[in-house]
């Protein structure tokens, strides 16, 4: 279950930070330099650098080769892990409940027989929600 | 199947996250399904496919629980903690740790139970280490794989609002 690449503390952290995620979200229509991505959000270049650098420390962007420009890039791997987490962890609570709906029924059902029992009666035909 | 009760998420402080949803039972065979091993382990299972061989639970203040899941294809998760409260048949609050520690250190779950009508609702409170460690569980990840067009979430954001 541990994801093999990456530290989702780390990604975490990083995408912990609503400038951060619309860099990411900037990124992700295509590449940008740093220049590029400063002028949306009315920061200084060293303050979005700063960002740039927790971003790639996280291992979500990486700088291309060009010399001059240094276009930032998305890199998805790390992205996906932890979406990936949080797919998980929503998808188990649904489930969870599900099962515990259909628990209870049959805890309600078995209540309902040692009620019918005590009381001597003749216990009702019961309503069934499924076939 | 019949109709699914939505399930609720909020965030209503900065390490909190909250789950709600309400269920078709009175309070006490809420909180025995939250506490009977033999019961826990009907339920409490994760994604299809995955059983829960060891649920051992020590209900008091002091007292450990340890739960360890095995899927079809030998994965295997385990996580336990401490109790802090116990308040039967209404709140049950307890540390939680995953053994690969996914939630960025111990969380605190509180799980409050509310009968109203022979409904009852579980409010379950997960107070993470940090905000960061929260929003990156709950939101953080979600707007940006949003933003980057991750089809997959926009599918998890519609289980969230119609449950």
């Amino acid at each position: 279950m541990k994801p093999s690449g990456y530290n989702l503390d780390t990604t975490f952290a990083a995408l912990a930070d609503p400038t951060r995620r619309a860099i990411l979200a900037r990124l992700a229509t295509g590449e940008a330099t740093v220049n590029e991505l400063a002028e949306p959000f009315d920061m200084s270049q060293p303050a979005i650098s700063k960002h740039l650098k927790v971003l790639e420390r996280a291992g979500l962007i990486t700088r291309g080769r060009e010399a001059q420009r240094r276009p930032r890039r998305l890199e998805p791997g790390p992205l996906t892990e932890a979406t990936d987490w949080i797919e998980r962890y929503r998808k188990i609570w649904q489930a969870n409940y599900q099962r515990l709906d259909a628990l209870l029924r049959e805890m309600k059902s078995a209540q309902k027989k040692t009620v019918d029992a005590l009381v001597n009666e003749k216990p009702k035909p019961r309503k069934r929600k499924r076939p | 199947m019949t109709k699914t009760a939505p399930l609720r998420v909020s965030t209503p402080t900065d390490r909190d996250a909250v789950i709600t949803r309400v269920v078709e039972a009175p309070r006490g065979m809420v909180f025995d399904a939250h506490t009977k091993p033999k019961l826990v382990q009907r339920w409490l299972l994760g994604p299809p496919g995955w059983t829960m061989p060891v649920c051992e639970i020590d209900l008091r203040v002091g007292g450990r629980y340890r739960y360890e899941w095995r899927s079809a294809d030998g994965q295997s998760m385990g996580m336990g903690g401490t109790f802090k409260e116990v308040v039967r048949p209404t709140r049950i609050v307890a540390t939680q740790v995953f053994d690969q520690d996914w939630t960025g250190g111990e969380t605190i779950v509180s799980t409050d139970i509310v009968e109203k009508n022979g409904k009852s609702t579980i409010t379950t409170t997960v107070r993470f280490a940090s905000r960061e460690a929260r929003d990156a569980a709950l939101q953080t990840g979600m707007t940006t794989g949003m933003e980057a067009g991750y089809e997959r979430l926009e599918q998890l954001l519609e289980e969230i609002t119609h449950g």
